[in-house]
């Protein structure tokens, strides 16, 4: 049985060393789709036609993304007549438009986040997303944040999931057995606006209308990096180089406000 | 609850003409036999109800079929379709008309166990009442928040809608529970692990050590996507196949363009075709690579857990770095494949898919002589062919119980029939012949990912459009975790009219209590984590 001490010490540490340095491996994120300047009004009409959620709109000649709706279809990547220009990053996490500005819990939190996780309704990617951050490349323990199996001793409530009918009476009873303070993070599109799933008789369309939300996670799903950095800013310990450079941002009209923070 | 064995198997092989002939001869006028949707497979109407439980039984377990799923349509009549699979002659329908006015069917499930799910979910969504059937009731819509009588599924009900008067607000309680002194039952969930298990609640009984009832209650993620579906065009529902069940999206995908090209006869181009088995297979190879991760896990042998963990996590950046999204959304389309690759990306995609295995082998071979991981593996959880095979046990699970079972290779779909692999099965069916099987296929998977690839010849990607037209077909695929059968009916609208999906994890659900019970509480967690289920998929 030795040889697993000998394999673990061969291998060396394979953890990023994000956010020291930026991670550029390839595949890490999928990316996405930005704000993209069309030469006509009729262009920028047709490049936003191709979104089966909305999340697309044309102002004169130019595609606006608005990411809280992005379900990462690709639709408007590949095979399109008018393809949006798609960025390789992965900070995109943002303050909740309902409640504003997130206040980050602060210093005693800094090196010790214990995480509640919640599937409500998740498809199993964006849970998945989360289980990757326990993984030896993204090791998430090195910052401190751990992944706690009560709620008692909870400071975050990440939420995975449209929020199933079925499922909101144990994800309620999560939230209030939580002590305070406490922060909502709603990872992925499904726990933002629902989704493809939407509003239904089983589906409540997202996290929002059943709890408040702090910090919002777009994507489907959210890689682990931008889970990472979602916790990161709830920690208050977020570089403000972590954040999206305002060049490449969603104007601040439309789609998550990105909210730097303290 | 222990599944007696089934009765001495007396089966014979059967083609579909013999089967035919059979069925023609045991039941005269009662089942007749329709050639609806061309001749590829037998179709049997049940003209007379009363014949309907002995054709199943006929089938089940004489004619050597395995129970595929139950579709219930609601048109101007019921329309109940019970598929089976036989090895010999492919799929076979049977057919049961009912007026609409019609509340009760005769139940199957006692001579096909199997049914005995999809008969319960039945009732809960449709209203129907399954004449001796022994446990309806609370499934799919949980008795805590939802009143009885409300029927989701039928036409009527409007999926919109999101108020509801009347709902009970007390807590669900168990109405069965082991007694006896010093008896207890532990639940278990639906929030556990942290949450990073998906949402589904356990009930385990003891009198002491050994579980001697487990409970599963699934649904908390049931989502109604089959409901939803219902008048959305096929580009909306296609994302809604997608995204049901991320961890094999791209199996059940295909599955749906699949009955999408069937019905409205889509011819692939052999491009897309061999595209579509290399992404199938490093779907499988990824999905296998993250169940052999939770298995190191539920062992607690930590070097393991993180050497898995870091093959899952390579291989989700490969697929990103090929196709651009990690679980490989948004690639398929009914008629072929959105997107084409060069060949620097597929080179790129065997290099990743070599390392992988690579990987995979030292981890196969080391775990092999680690006797305290196998320990907790060897004759644990074990499921006997008999009871597989009572259960109908799908992929890797049924497989490593000798269940040596394989649509890729009973019914070849998207080219398979022109690529070399090995079904792998095992006899033991206890955990660690589960892993053996998982690890054998994630091999097979690299050899098959390196013919479709290195076979690709430039072409076509996607067929022509066609105007869509009101049918119905089923299209299936071997998805990671066993057969998956996606059900689409187009109406005159050309919308979607009735959309089933047939989920491989709702059958292993159903057969995890056979391997969990006269086993030791510690082992539950691995047991179940070489089961490697999903409650999502199950969930829809």
């Amino acid at each position: 049985m030795s040889f697993w001490f000998w394999h673990g010490l061969r291998n060396g540490i394979q953890s990023t060393r994000y956010p020291h340095a930026p991670e550029t491996a390839p595949g890490v994120t999928p990316g996405r789709p930005v704000d993209t300047q069309f030469s006509s009004a009729e262009e920028a009409a047709e490049a936003a036609a191709v979104c089966p959620t909305g999340a697309i709109h044309a102002e004169s000649a130019r595609a606006v993304v608005d990411l809280r709706k992005c379900i990462w279809c690709q639709r408007c990547r590949f095979g399109c007549p008018r393809p949006l220009h798609w960025e390789t990053s992965h900070t995109w996490a943002a303050g909740s438009a309902a409640r504003g500005a997130a206040s980050p819990l602060g210093s005693p939190f800094g090196h010790s986040l214990h995480v509640m996780v919640v599937d409500a309704g998740d498809c199993g990617a964006c849970l998945n997303e989360v289980k990757q951050l326990n993984n030896p490349l993204y090791n998430i323990h090195r910052l401190g944040i751990f992944f706690t199996p009560t709620p008692r001793a909870a400071d975050v409530l990440l939420v995975v999931g449209p929020v199933s009918e079925n499922m909101k009476g144990p994800l309620l009873k999560t939230y209030e057995a939580m002590p305070e303070p406490k922060r909502v993070l709603a990872a992925g599109t499904c726990a933002i606006t629902g989704g493809v799933f939407g509003r239904s008789f089983m589906s409540h369309g997202g996290v929002p209308s059943v709890l408040p939300v702090d910090l919002e996670i777009p994507g489907d799903p959210p890689p682990p990096l931008a889970i990472l950095d979602a916790l990161l800013l709830t920690a208050g310990r977020a570089k403000h180089s972590t954040l999206s450079n305002p060049e490449t941002a969603p104007s601040p009209d439309h789609g998550p406000r990105l909210v730097k923070l303290p | 609850m222990t599944v007696s064995p089934p009765p001495p198997a007396q089966q014979r092989m059967f083609d579909t003409t013999a089967l035919a002939t059979e069925v023609a001869r045991r039941f005269g006028t009662a089942v007749t036999r329709t050639s609806e949707n061309g001749g590829a497979a037998s179709w049997f109407v049940v003209e007379d109800r009363s014949a309907l439980v002995p054709l199943c039984r006929f089938l089940f377990s004489e004619a050597g079929c395995g129970f595929a799923g139950m579709i219930v349509e609601e048109r101007n009549e019921w329309n109940l379709r019970y598929l089976f699979l036989n090895p010999g002659c492919g799929w076979v329908y049977c057919i049961l008309r009912l007026p609409l006015s019609t509340r009760t069917v005769p139940s199957i499930s006692v001579p096909v166990h199997p049914a005995d799910w999809y008969e319960r979910e039945a009732e809960d969504l449709f209203g129907l009442t399954f004449q001796g059937h022994p446990r309806l009731g609370d499934f799919v819509l949980h008795d805590q928040v939802w009143q009885e009588g409300l029927t989701p599924m039928r036409k009527a009900f409007d999926a919109g809608q999101t108020q509801f008067e009347l709902r009970p607000q007390q807590d669900w309680r168990p109405t069965l529970v082991v007694q006896d002194p010093g008896a207890f039952a532990m639940p278990v969930g639906p929030v556990y692990e942290g949450g990073i298990g998906e949402s589904v609640h356990f009930l385990l009984e003891t009198v002491g050590e050994d579980v001697i009832r487990a409970v599963p209650r699934l649904f908390y993620n049931y989502r109604g996507v089959e409901k939803i579906a219902e008048g959305k065009s096929l580009w909306d529902v296609l994302l809604l196949a997608e995204r049901f069940s991320a961890k094999s999206a791209f199996a059940h995908s295909l599955a749906y363009c699949q009955a999408v090209e069937t019905a409205l006869h889509l011819e692939t181009p052999p491009r897309a075709r061999h595209l579509r088995v290399a992404l199938s297979e490093l779907e499988r190879l990824r999905h296998h690579a993250g169940v052999i991760n939770g298995i190191c896990r539920s062992t607690a042998l930590a070097v393991s857990e993180s050497h898995a963990a870091i093959i899952e996590e390579k291989l989700l950046r490969a697929s990103a770095a090929f196709s651009g999204h990690r679980y490989l959304f948004g690639l398929n389309t009914p008629g072929g494949l959105r997107r084409d690759f060069d060949s620097e990306a597929t080179s790129a995609l065997l290099r990743s898919v070599d390392d992988a295995l690579q990987l995979l082998e030292r981890l196969e071979q080391r775990l092999s002589y680690s006797s305290s991981f196998l320990d907790r593996l060897e004759d644990v959880g074990v499921v006997s062919p008999a009871s597989a095979r009572h259960l109908n046990l799908l992929g890797p699970v049924g497989r490593a119980s000798g269940l040596r079972r394989d649509v890729r290779r009973v019914c070849p779909y998207s080219g398979y029939q022109h690529f070399q692999f090995q079904v792998a099965h095992e006899e033991e069916g206890d955990g660690y012949a589960r892993l053996r099987v998982l690890f054998a296929e994630a091999r097979q998977s690299a050899s098959l990912i390196h013919q479709a690839i290195e076979t690709l010849e430039p072409g076509p990607l996607c067929a022509d459009p066609v105007p869509i037209r009101a049918a119905a077909a089923l299209g299936w695929v071997e998805a990671p975790i066993g057969a998956a059968g996606h059900w689409v009916s187009f109406g005159r609208d050309g919308t979607i009219e009735r959309y089933r999906i047939l989920s491989p994890s709702f059958r292993n659900w159903m057969g995890l209590h056979v391997a969990v019970e006269d086993f030791a509480f510690q082992d539950f967690p691995i047991i179940l984590s070489t089961f490697g289920l999903s409650a999502t998929e199950c969930d829809r």
